[in-house]
């Protein structure tokens, strides 16, 4: 009997409690509770999350550009760019488009149902070190989600930044997502530019790619390549064309930022699903700068 | 290091003293179509159904540390609420008896992925804590090419190294529950003889690998060779069925499925080990598949393993067990693939 070898509970020891911690909240997540949904296209909803536990929600804290593991039990587990703004802690904004499994059953909850929600992950945009400089946010479709949160970001300390332009692309009118919001974003002295593919009777405003409303701003007198921070979200192809734009207009790699997205299946850097090439999306990003993207096979 | 000498009779006395707990250890599973025996590692009752003279096992010792299912947790659904209950599966210590190098070398190295903050996972941890790992010198087969990957030898990661020296053992003590255990059982410190002999042993078995691996600035190389058609050509016989992530013991990615019980009441979550070889590896919602090719694939496979981790941590993930090449049923192997893109003009 005393040849048994001694079991180590490693949520009992008195090792670091770092570790302790660590290893106790891997599978950890907060219960949230949907409080409002609401349609914005045909596909897209965006979901308002509050984090039941009011210590919970206080404490949740993320910076723009990261994401959630939004669970649903017996459903799935999938990540979501949080697109609301950093101030508002627990209380989250996910928009999310009817397209898989688990966002097809998202689609059908009503208020009040409750959902897990563990994070937040990844890396940000660096929008403390935009600070006195001129942004550039560049949307494509649904790309517009993840920018949003530093988009917000940056309003709430509007004057702590230079000029603000938000370029957004959607292939239809009826694809374009927060409408209702662009005339408050105007307000804060934010450049709006929209421009659809393919546009239908309503729309007068611009058509085409969202390469040539940057064509006309990067030749604008007042475009100040040394001092302007992008970021571009959106899919892959645009950023191939988008960024090398910004690379002949001088603007620096190392300012330009991409959100990149992958399947992924923990969020935590275990599961490998999210890999590009040997670097893992939830850790090392979802926001990489454009130099880290070219050096990184098979990433757009 | 601390070491001893035990005599063969005194390895049954150790067993059965181990015994008090699980022991897995390697077995005899069936013959393959020559009448050679097959070997895994599996849960051992008697020391005579160890098989401690085995070349190498078909499956890693994975499945009992890293399991290919296991659930995450399960969650009590209540109308609208729901619970979630947590279970990292592991009651017991775990007794593996007769590792190899390459095998515990393996679980060095999922240590630093699966052990390591950000987010170490409490599920393989909690088993890898509770392992004790008497390791066995062994014979290098036409396979093994783990002296190219400098895993030929195990330094750390284990509590007893064994090495057979004719009439008796040659021990490596590395922890104090393994010099406990020795002293139950008749020891001797080693005598300067007993120092020649395995030395001799060890340059014996050093000179018996008949197959290399060129791994030199393997991880430049890899990515000069990105485009190269070797990866086209490798891909074209690959059949993307991931028996190599299977038997590899070092493949740890996987996938995460939920399911509903009947009555409604409950879910749970259960993790697959997966293979980035497997057609859906990074399919995402909405039906774009980021690696759409068995090309991309299985040279993503080679990326993980000897540029990625080689990058992390300044070592392959690879221990050159060649298992893989075993096992591919379009006979693939590590050794001929990074050959073939080390040539020139990248020809297979």
């Amino acid at each position: 009997m005393n040849d048994r070898l001694p079991f180590i509970n490693i949520l009992a020891q008195e090792d670091p409690l770092r570790r302790q911690y660590d290893l106790a909240s891997f599978e950890y997540s907060h219960l949230a509770e949907l409080t409002n949904v609401y349609p914005l296209t045909r596909a897209e909803k965006l979901y308002q999350l509050q984090i039941i536990d009011p210590e919970e929600r206080r404490r949740f804290c993320f910076q723009p550009g990261q994401f959630v593991m939004l669970e649903l039990p017996g459903v799935g587990e999938a990540p979501f760019s949080i697109s609301s703004s950093p101030l508002r802690h627990g209380d989250l904004e996910l928009c999310i488009r009817d397209v898989g499994n688990l966002t097809h059953f998202l689609s059908r909850l009503k208020r009040g149902a409750r959902v897990g929600i563990s994070g937040p992950f990844g890396t940000h945009f660096p929008v403390e070190a935009m600070v006195g400089q001129d942004v550039l946010l560049i949307g494509g479709g649904l790309g517009l989600v993840p920018l949003r949160s530093p988009l917000m970001a940056v309003l709430e300390n509007r004057s702590r930044y230079g000029r603000v332009d938000l370029m957004y692309g959607a292939k239809k009118p009826a694809d374009l997502l927060f409408t209702y919001q662009y005339d408050s974003w105007r307000q804060f002295d934010v450049n709006l530019g929209i421009t659809v593919d393919q546009p239908d009777r309503t729309w007068y405003g611009a058509t085409g790619l969202i390469t040539e409303l940057l064509k006309t701003r990067i030749a604008a007198a007042d475009f100040r390549s040394a001092t302007t921070f992008a970021i571009v979200c959106g899919p892959p192809v645009m950023f191939r064309f988008v960024c090398a734009l910004l690379t002949k207009a001088g603007l620096p790699m190392q300012k330009m930022f991409v959100s990149l997205e992958r399947r992924m299946h923990c969020g935590r850097g275990k599961c490998c699903r999210c890999n590009i090439g040997s670097t893992y999306t939830c850790l090392d990003g979802p926001v990489f700068d454009y130099w880290t993207v070219m050096n990184l096979k098979e990433a757009i | 290091m601390i070491f001893a000498i035990l005599g063969k009779k005194e390895l049954p006395r150790l067993f059965d003293l181990l015994a008090a707990n699980t022991v897995v250890g390697p077995v005899a599973k069936g013959v393959d179509g020559s009448g050679h025996p097959l070997h895994d590692f599996d849960i051992v009752y008697r020391f005579h159904d160890l098989r401690l003279d085995y070349p190498a096992t078909i499956h890693s010792a994975k499945r009992h540390f890293l399991p290919h299912h296991e659930t995450l947790c399960t969650f009590t659904c209540q109308g609208n609420d729901w619970e979630k209950q947590v279970d990292y599966n592991a009651y017991k210590p775990m007794v593996f008896f007769g590792m190899h190098a390459c095998d515990i070398n393996a679980l060095n190295k999922l240590d630093k992925v699966l052990g390591a903050p950000p987010y170490p996972n409490p599920y393989y941890t909690a088993k890898r804590r509770n392992m004790f790992i008497i390791g066995l010198g062994c014979t290098p087969q036409p396979q093994c090419f783990c002296r190219s990957m400098g895993t030929d030898t195990a330094l750390h990661g284990f509590d007893l190294f064994l090495t057979d020296l004719d009439d008796r053992y040659f021990a490596e003590i590395l922890s104090a529950t393994a010099y406990q255990f020795l002293q139950k059982i008749t020891t001797r410190p080693p005598t300067a003889k007993d120092h020649d002999h395995y030395k001799e042993v060890v340059a014996k078995r050093n000179q018996q690998f008949t197959t290399a691996v060129d791994i030199t600035d393997l991880a430049k190389l890899l990515d000069l060779e990105f485009e190269s058609p070797a990866w086209r050509q490798w891909g074209d016989k690959c059949l993307s069925c991931g028996t190599c992530a299977n038997v590899c013991p070092t493949c740890y990615c996987y996938g995460v499925e939920e399911t509903v019980d009947l009555d409604l009441k409950g879910a749970a979550k259960t993790k697959h080990l997966y293979s980035c070889n497997l057609i859906d590896f990074a399919e995402v919602a909405g039906g774009h598949n980021f690696r759409p090719h068995s090309a991309t694939r299985l040279k993503y496979r080679y990326y993980h393993k000897h540029r990625g981790f080689m990058e992390a941590y300044e070592e392959p993930l690879c221990v050159g067990c060649g298992r893989c090449g075993m096992a591919c049923l379009a006979e693939i192997t590590v050794p001929d693939v990074l050959a073939s893109v080390r040539a020139k003009g990248g020809g297979a």
